[in-house]
């Protein structure tokens, strides 16, 4: 019981470790270097579930890099925290969980997925970074701290969608995706900027009790929610989204779904914690619904069309985005109203938070399976494939279980979320549940396509030689078809004990306040 | 309005670098627009920290001395330094291998991408 | 790159060496002055650009051995995350060398005094592991970046057929 206290520090350094010791590992050759990969990323992912539990019970955890409390060595006369604090709230453990699972799939995938390339040291030195990046953005208290482990995601994402180094497609994807990343961060760090300049404070609850509205807050709040909507894939900033994750390697852009997520769940942390209580008008909710509902109508739209397979699941995701944005607008623009809360705003929050763990783990078993279809029949694009479900049957399998949950049909867990979003948007506005609505339709259509031209029809000549998915890849996908049959078959406990902590957690932005402020430790 | 005149700078430096990464065709202008945007960044936050009549906050090198200026912005700046280093390194990198597959450094000529 | 005059040359020879002390100077000095891990071994890293200069570019591709480099690059980080986990009795990142009076740990009289190099615990160690990264990181960098632009043919190096 007295090391689970380290948990918060204990999920960003064993990754941290990880990735600094990798080429150590792989100077024991290939069989060290695998192994070393799939311990840490085991260990990860138990961490996170171990640090969720704690959370569950006990509430917040804070804990302070470096000193044992955070007012012990404060100068007379400061009386908020100077040192790194990591605060740890349902949401923050939630999302936590969320990106360890997908880490762990994404790792068990690229065993094999990438034994032909070469460099394979500095993928598990990159991946290790990538999800050190993300578990930090989702943990820690303090501003700067985040805009770091930003970075730190960021330029691990940049080299491992350039991986791929003799295609020039990767190449360019990664330009384009780095140029528009930069510019977002150093929007980020303006930000970060202003608010410190006005209350010489960086710790997250320090700023959100001091904060009251004025010219310069603005402009901050302007900017992060910009530059970390297009860190999500947001229309209209939403156009390193396709290329970057077709591009990718297929277990890096599961990883890659779950760091856009990471980001999801800074802009909420923004508006929800930071200037909850001191957002007087409804122009930045009403932009956020705006937003997503511009994100679901055009990358459905742009999805139906596509020939290539990856690709076509890259706009899937800017449209899931949208559903995301459209629940957690709704419930922002209910923040200031309890009686509007109560009605419909708990409701669209419960529904976008769902929805979170529902869209990362379907559609990173959606680019698995696609990887693997590339890997087997060495293809992506779907004027070509045709007839594989006789030659890959467990692959089929996982992928009809994801594109039903995508498409919203019941009772999987993605008719749950949508079902939650329909119902809370339409007491808005109808038009955003007619619109949520018709998006989905248009899901199912496009991956209803997709299944019949990859997988069914006649057997074609030049897949002959196609064999089943290897057995690591094959446990990848596996270990995300559990997690989505679990949630199918068991909708009220995830409702009740992962959803509304989170939910709650979310709103109530004087208890993320007190957890540091209040008590010291 | 003079105390202002840093602050403005800062301004200034971004639109310029904003510029360069919109609407020049070279890529190593871009990168170069990508540095501009990254150093007003850095320069808002060192303003940021001055203090008036201050000294600098070395505490062995500055003598008998009222006020310091504020230590934590320039740890901020040198990390953001840092930071920016290693995106430069990567963007320059990418775009010698852009050169070597694509045979030009003209960013409109790069569209296999599309649609 | 070709070799520049005989003047030139000389000099990077002698001046080569005042880099790398000045630079381990910075590092060692972190905690004291302005200056610390990164700053230091950026200066360190510049004997790679200077050589690369002034000797010309086979010179510099024959000195630098890539093995030394990225095993001083690994080296430094392990040093750096060994230092944060060794104080995980109270905290991660805890400063368990300040003040004890060991390595590092002698205390520092207030006032204006001229330092103490043997103060600051583990910051000091953290120093000179980042340096000890810099110096790998940024010298591989611009070794890479050289042999990226290929001015002079290699046989036998070049990555193919990993797709298509």
């Amino acid at each position: 019981m007295n090391w689970q206290i380290h948990l918060p520090a204990l999920v960003l350094a064993i990754p941290l470790l990880g990735a600094f010791a990798a080429p150590l590992a792989g100077l024991g050759g290939k069989h060290i270097r695998n192994a070393w990969f799939i311990f840490i990323s085991v260990v990860t992912t138990v961490l996170t579930m171990l640090l969720w539990q704690k959370v569950a019970a006990g509430g917040p955890a804070v804990y302070v890099l470096g000193g044992q409390a955070w007012n012990l060595t404060l100068p007379s006369g400061l009386t908020w925290p100077i040192r790194i604090v990591l605060e740890v709230d349902a949401f923050g453990a939630f999302m936590a969980v969320v990106g360890g699972i997908v880490a762990l799939a994404g790792a068990f995938f690229s065993l094999r997925f990438m034994e032909k390339f070469s460099g394979l040291d500095k993928f598990v030195s990159l991946y290790f970074l990538l999800v050190t990046g993300m578990l930090g953005m989702e943990l820690t208290g303090d501003l700067f701290n985040f805009f770091v482990f930003l970075e730190i995601a960021s330029v691990a994402s940049f080299g491992l969608v350039a991986f791929w180094r003799d295609r020039p497609e990767a190449v360019e994807a990664s330009f384009k995706y780095m140029v528009i990343s930069t510019v977002a961060a150093m929007m980020v760090l303006i930000a970060i900027g202003f608010l410190y300049g006005r209350y010489n404070a960086v710790n997250m609850a320090a700023v959100g009790q001091m904060l009251h509205m004025g010219y310069a807050e603005k402009i901050a709040l302007v900017f992060l929610v910009i530059a970390l909507a297009m860190k999500c894939g947001t229309v209209p900033m939403h156009m390193w989204t396709p290329d970057a994750y077709t591009e990718a390697p297929a277990g890096v852009t599961c990883l890659l779904v779950g760091v856009s997520q990471a980001a999801l769940y800074g802009l909420f942390r923004v508006c929800f914690s930071l200037y909850g209580a001191s957002l007087d008008s409804v122009v930045v909710p009403w932009t956020i619904i705006v937003m997503g509902v511009l994100s679901m109508f055009i990358g459905v739209s742009m999805a139906v069309i596509q020939k290539e397979i990856k690709r076509l699941m890259a706009y899937h995701s800017v449209s899931q985005i949208g559903y995301i944005l459209l629940g957690l607008g709704v419930g922002l623009l209910a923040l200031r109203d309890p009686q509007a809360m109560a009605d419909y705003g708990f409701t669209a929050m419960k529904g976008g938070i769902y929805h979170i763990i529902n869209y990362t783990v379907y559609k990173g078993l959606l680019f698995l399976t696609a990887g693997a279809l590339y890997y087997a029949a060495g293809s992506r694009n779907l004027n070509e494939l045709g007839g594989l479900a006789r030659v890959m049957p467990q692959t089929t399998f996982m992928f009809v279980i994801a594109a039903a949950a995508i498409a919203g049909l019941p009772p999987f867990n993605g008719f749950v979320s949508k079902l939650l979003i329909y119902e809370s948007t339409f007491a808005v506005y109808p038009i955003l549940a007619v619109m949520a609505l018709v998006t989905s339709v248009l899901t199912l259509a496009s991956f209803v396509k997709v299944f019949q031209t990859a997988f069914l029809g006649p057997a074609k000549a030049k897949f002959a030689h196609v064999t089943e998915a290897p057995g690591s890849m094959i446990l990848g996908m596996s270990i995300l078809t559990v997690v989505i049959i679990g949630l199918t078959l068991f909708p009220t406990w995830a409702l009740s004990h992962l959803v509304e902590p989170a939910a709650k957690a979310l709103v109530d932005q004087a208890g993320y306040i007190a957890a540091v402020m209040g008590g010291g430790l | 309005m003079t105390g202002n005149i840093p602050f403005l700078v800062v301004g200034v430096v971004f639109f310029l670098g904003l510029y360069a990464v919109l609407f020049e065709r070279n890529m190593i202008k871009m990168a170069i627009g990508i540095t501009l945007v990254e150093a007003s960044a850095n320069l808002l936050l060192i303003v940021l920290g001055y203090r008036f009549d201050g000294s600098i906050p070395v505490f062995t090198l500055a003598g008998e001395v009222k006020q310091m200026v504020l230590p934590t912005p320039q740890a901020l700046t040198l990390t953001a330094i840092v930071i920016g280093l290693a995106t430069s390194a990567l963007l320059l990198s990418l775009i010698m291998m852009l050169y070597r597959h694509y045979g030009t450094l003209d960013v409109r000529e790069i569209r296999r991408l599309r649609g | 790159m070709k070799p520049l005059s005989v003047v030139v040359r000389t000099i990077c020879d002698i001046f080569m060496w005042f880099m790398a002390v000045y630079g381990a100077y910075i590092i060692i000095h972190g905690h004291i002055t302005p200056g610390g891990g990164f700053q230091g071994g950026a200066v360190v890293a510049t004997l790679i650009a200077f050589m690369l200069v002034s000797h010309g570019g086979e010179k510099m591709v024959s000195f630098v051995r890539t093995g030394m480099y990225s095993a001083a690059e690994t080296t430094g980080l392990l040093l750096f995350i060994c230092a944060g986990f060794f104080g995980i009795a109270t905290t991660f990142f805890y400063n368990f060398l300040a003040k004890q009076g060991g390595l590092f740990g002698s205390t520092v009289p207030l006032g204006a005094n001229s330092g103490v190099l043997n103060s600051s615990g583990t910051i000091a160690l953290m120093n000179m592991g980042v340096g000890l990264e810099v110096i790998g990181g940024l010298s591989l960098i611009i070794y890479f970046m050289f042999r990226g632009i290929r001015l002079h043919v290699e046989t036998g190096s070049e990555e193919t057929g990993h797709d298509r």
